[in-house]
C-alpha cells in the first residue's frame, strides 16, 4: 500500500474530507485520526444495520480503515471520500454476512400526529401551540438536545436508523436507499414516522404552557 | 363524484401525513398545489410545517461523541503500521 499520492490531483472542490485527506496522504498521523473521529460514527451505524452484533460492527469499522489506508492512493476522488469510504464499509459489513434478514415493517408505528386531535372532519381541534422562534434559543440547548437523543432512542431501530442517517449524518435518500436496501417510498415512511415521533417529543418539551 | 372527491381540498388529518412527501419533494405536481393551498390558508398547518422543519434542524446539531482518548490511540498506531509497512515495501 501507499499513502502518498502519485501527484496532486484536482479533485472536485466540494468535497469536504479534502483537506485532511491531502494531510493524510502527507503522513500526517493526526489529520488521520481526525478523519476516524469525523466518519466513525456513521461508518458504525451502517454497519451495525448488516451484523448481528456491536462488537462485529466494530470490527468492519476497523477493517474498513486499514481498507482506507490501502486504497488511499487509489482513490482518485471520482466520488466525494464520504460515498467512497461509506461503500467500503458496506461491502465489507455485508459480506460479513452474519445477519439474518429481516422483513422491514414500515406501517407499524400508527399516525403521525394522535388522531383525537382532530375533529370529525378532518380539521385541527387541539392544533401545535406555536413554537417560538429558535426554540433552541429559548430553551437551555442541553435540555433540548437530551429530550431529542431520548425520542431517537424511543424509536423503532429502522426509523432510527434512516433519521441518523438523512438529518444527523446528513446522507442523500439515495445513499440510504442503497445503504439498507429499501425502496424510496420505504425510505420515506420510514423517515416520515421518525422525524413526526421526535416532533411530538419536542412539543411535549417545549410546546407545554 | 370521484373527480369531485379527488380535487377536494386536503383536510388537516391528511396534511400531517403528507408533509414529508412535501419536504422531500417527492408530492406529484397536482398534489403539491393541494397542499400549498391548504398551507396558505391554514395557519395550523403552517405551524406545525414549521416544527417539522424545526425538528429536522435541531436533529441536525446532534453530534457523535468525540473519540476517547484510548481509540486515538488506537488509530494512531494502526496509522503509523500502515505507515512503517509502507515505507518498508518502498525499500524492498
Amino acid at each position: 500500500m501507499t499513502l502518498r499520492s502519485p501527484l496532486a490531483r484536482s479533485r472536485p472542490p466540494a468535497d469536504p474530507d479534502a483537506d485532511l485527506l491531502a494531510r493524510v496522504r502527507a503522513g500526517e498521523e493526526r489529520a488521520f485520526v481526525e478523519l476516524v473521529a469525523r466518519h466513525r460514527g456513521t461508518m458504525l451505524r451502517l454497519a451495525r444495520m448488516h451484523v448481528s452484533s456491536s462488537a462485529i460492527a466494530e470490527e468492519v469499522v476497523q477493517d474498513a480503515w486499514v481498507a482506507v489506508l490501502r486504497g488511499l492512493a487509489a482513490f482518485e476522488g471520482r466520488s466525494t471520500f464520504r460515498t467512497w469510504l461509506l461503500q467500503i464499509v458496506l461491502n465489507r459489513a455485508r459480506s460479513t454476512g452474519v445477519r439474518e434478514h429481516r422483513t422491514i415493517a414500515v406501517g407499524d408505528a400508527g399516525p403521525a400526529v394522535d388522531p383525537t386531535r382532530f375533529d370529525a372532519d378532518g380539521a385541527w381541534a387541539s392544533p401545535p401551540r406555536p413554537w417560538e422562534d429558535e426554540i433552541g434559543e429559548r430553551l437551555d440547548a442541553r435540555a433540548l438536545a437530551s429530550q431529542l437523543r431520548s425520542g431517537l432512542d424511543g424509536l423503532p431501530a429502522r426509523q432510527r436508523e434512516v433519521v441518523m442517517l438523512r438529518d444527523v449524518d446528513g446522507l442523500s435518500s439515495d445513499e440510504v436507499c442503497a445503504a439498507l436496501d429499501i425502496t424510496e417510498a420505504n425510505q420515506r415512511v420510514l423517515l416520515h414516522r421518525g422525524r413526526s415521533r421526535l416532533r411530538a417529543a419536542l412539543e411535549a418539551e417545549v410546546g407545554t404552557p | 363524484m370521484t373527480i369531485l372527491a379527488l380535487r377536494r381540498p386536503y383536510v388537516c388529518r391528511e396534511m400531517v401525513e403528507l408533509i414529508t412527501d412535501y419536504l422531500e419533494g417527492a408530492l406529484p405536481r397536482s398534489q403539491r398545489r393541494r397542499f400549498d393551498a391548504h398551507i396558505a390558508g391554514c395557519e395550523h398547518c403552517g405551524e406545525y410545517l414549521r416544527q417539522m422543519r424545526e425538528t429536522i434542524r435541531l436533529t441536525g446539531t446532534l453530534t457523535d461523541a468525540d473519540l476517547t482518548s484510548a481509540m486515538r490511540e488506537e488509530f494512531g498506531e494502526l496509522f503509523r503500521q500502515m505507515r512503517d509497512e509502507d515505507a518498508r515495501d518502498r525499500e524492498a
